[in-house]
């Protein structure tokens, strides 16, 4: 809920000369979208999905969600780790190529 | 005490947050800023952990915060420290620490020499050597409002001889509390962890940016320069004591020149008095303030100088004495540049007495350039 908040909150930086002295994130993760890092797109094909939920149980970044009962992926956030589509006991989830 | 001057300047300067561990011969600033939290007479939270590495960690927590933090120790304690200095450094946290010089063990000892405290000289740290109690308490007021500048936001050490200032009792003038309030107000952090306004610290950096984020450190490191010397001077208007990088006794027209850093320095003081009533020129550079190194300053007084000698309580293994090394190498690429004599003494709280002094200058006196790159005093056969 914080994040909603102060999601507009960004720290405006022209070049270095702007930057922080310290290393450190200048905005929100709404903001820093971190699924721009992912090679390989986990897709979860909902006709072989049993929704037994261990794809959401082991991504390490949190970025399957659970909604109306089914797993989603967050593709702002997810980094393409492919562990969801390793773990799947039905080989529901197949890995595309990130162009 | 001294110990007690850097307890009293911690709750002078307003000192919102500390954690410490106790440690021969720092022990009585853990004791006595408990006592003051404890009853009410300084409003900060102290926080006890369980080693000092905990100690400095707690204390950059406090610090990135927001709040004014101050923590203490003492050689293997310092030590252990390492590698959270480094971090309050890079993390540009302006945590204060007193470090009360004690000699390394093994072999275990607990008496004083420089050797802890230059061991993370290159850590980032500012460091302030002090010559008496006074210094101490003057030291930490003002380090706050140097380190807490925007400009600056480093960490600093304050150091004091083990024994020779921690236990030893002196007149130390308490400055009025009002007074301090107007020379240093209450931090204000404006990077800071807010839960209202998330952000994540430390974060991964790559090649791409952490080179301009080490030149960062070091711009600052180089402005705290000017702004220690400005601190000093406008701590001299307010309370009648001045402060600066270096202090120069007799330097004008002095033929020899001797460097010194803390209580070494004041003995080599009443040595140089006694030799100018003789019509001996002689003069005393006390190094105040090692980090950021005082290059202009050094350079200047030391030009002029037919003879430099510096003696240091350390010692570089393999090298040299420290301060003797550092002050040679801020004099090689000047024009003028005297023969510098680098002695060593008082290692593991050996007394350095005047005589020490005397013998030291007598030694220097009698070559027209070093025999060697360490001259060792004391030194039993």
């Amino acid at each position: 809920m914080m994040a909603e908040k102060t999601a507009d909150k960004q720290i405006e930086i022209k070049g270095e000369s702007d930057m922080p002295p310290m290393a450190m994130s200048l905005g929100l993760m709404s903001w820093n979208k971190t699924g721009s890092w992912r090679n390989l797109r986990p897709v979860i094909d909902y006709e072989k999905c049993i929704k037994c939920m261990i794809c959401w149980k082991f991504c390490p970044d949190a970025c399957i969600h659970i909604e109306d009962d089914k797993p989603v992926i967050d593709y702002d956030y997810c980094k393409g780790c492919i562990i969801c589509a390793v773990e799947c006991p039905k080989d529901a989830i197949s890995v595309e190529k990130e162009e | 005490m001294g110990n007690h001057a850097l307890s009293y300047g911690a709750q002078l300067a307003r000192t919102q947050v500390i954690a410490a561990y106790p440690i021969t011969p720092q022990t009585e600033v853990v004791g006595f800023l408990s006592e003051l939290c404890a009853d009410g007479k300084l409003d900060a939270r102290f926080i006890k952990v369980e080693s000092e590495h905990s100690a400095m960690a707690a204390a950059i927590g406090a610090s990135a915060v927001g709040a004014r933090t101050f923590t203490a120790t003492s050689a293997q304690g310092l030590a252990l420290m390492h590698e959270m200095l480094h971090w309050a450094v890079g993390a540009r946290l302006p945590v204060i620490l007193g470090n009360i010089n004690r000699a390394m063990g093994p072999p275990w000892t607990i008496w004083t020499d420089q050797n802890d405290s230059l061991s993370q000289r290159d850590t980032g740290l500012i460091q302030y050597y002090c010559e008496s109690n006074q210094e101490v308490l003057d030291t930490v007021i003002q380090a706050y409002k140097v380190s807490e500048r925007e400009e600056v936001l480093l960490p600093a050490m304050i150091v004091l001889d083990a024994f020779v200032l921690s236990h030893t009792s002196e007149v130390v003038d308490m400055p009025d509390q009002e007074l301090v309030d107007k020379y240093l107000p209450p931090r204000k952090a404006t990077y800071r962890v807010d839960p209202k306004e998330p952000h994540s610290f430390g974060n991964l950096t790559t090649p791409d940016r952490y080179f301009e984020l080490r030149y960062k450190i070091e711009r600052s490191m180089r402005r705290a320069e000017g702004l220690i010397k400005e601190a000093g001077e406008e701590f001299g208007r307010m309370f009648g004591r001045h402060y600066g990088l270096i202090e120069n006794h007799h330097v004008e027209d002095a033929e020899t020149i001797v460097v010194a850093s803390a209580t070494v320095a004041g003995t080599a003081r009443t040595v140089i008095d006694d030799l100018r009533e003789k019509g001996e020129k002689y003069g005393l550079v006390r190094v105040r303030v090692l980090r950021p190194f005082p290059f202009d300053e050094i350079r200047q007084v030391l030009s002029e100088a037919k003879k430099v000698i510096v003696i240091d309580r350390n010692i570089s293994f393999g090298h040299t004495g420290i301060f003797f090394q550092e002050v040679k190498a801020a004099m090689y690429n000047q024009p003028r540049r005297p023969p510098i004599f680098g002695y060593i003494a008082g290692l593991g709280g050996r007394d350095v007495t005047p005589a020490t002094i005397m013998e030291i200058i007598d030694d220097a006196k009698s070559k027209d350039k070093p025999t060697e790159d360490i001259h060792w005093i004391g030194l039993k056969p």
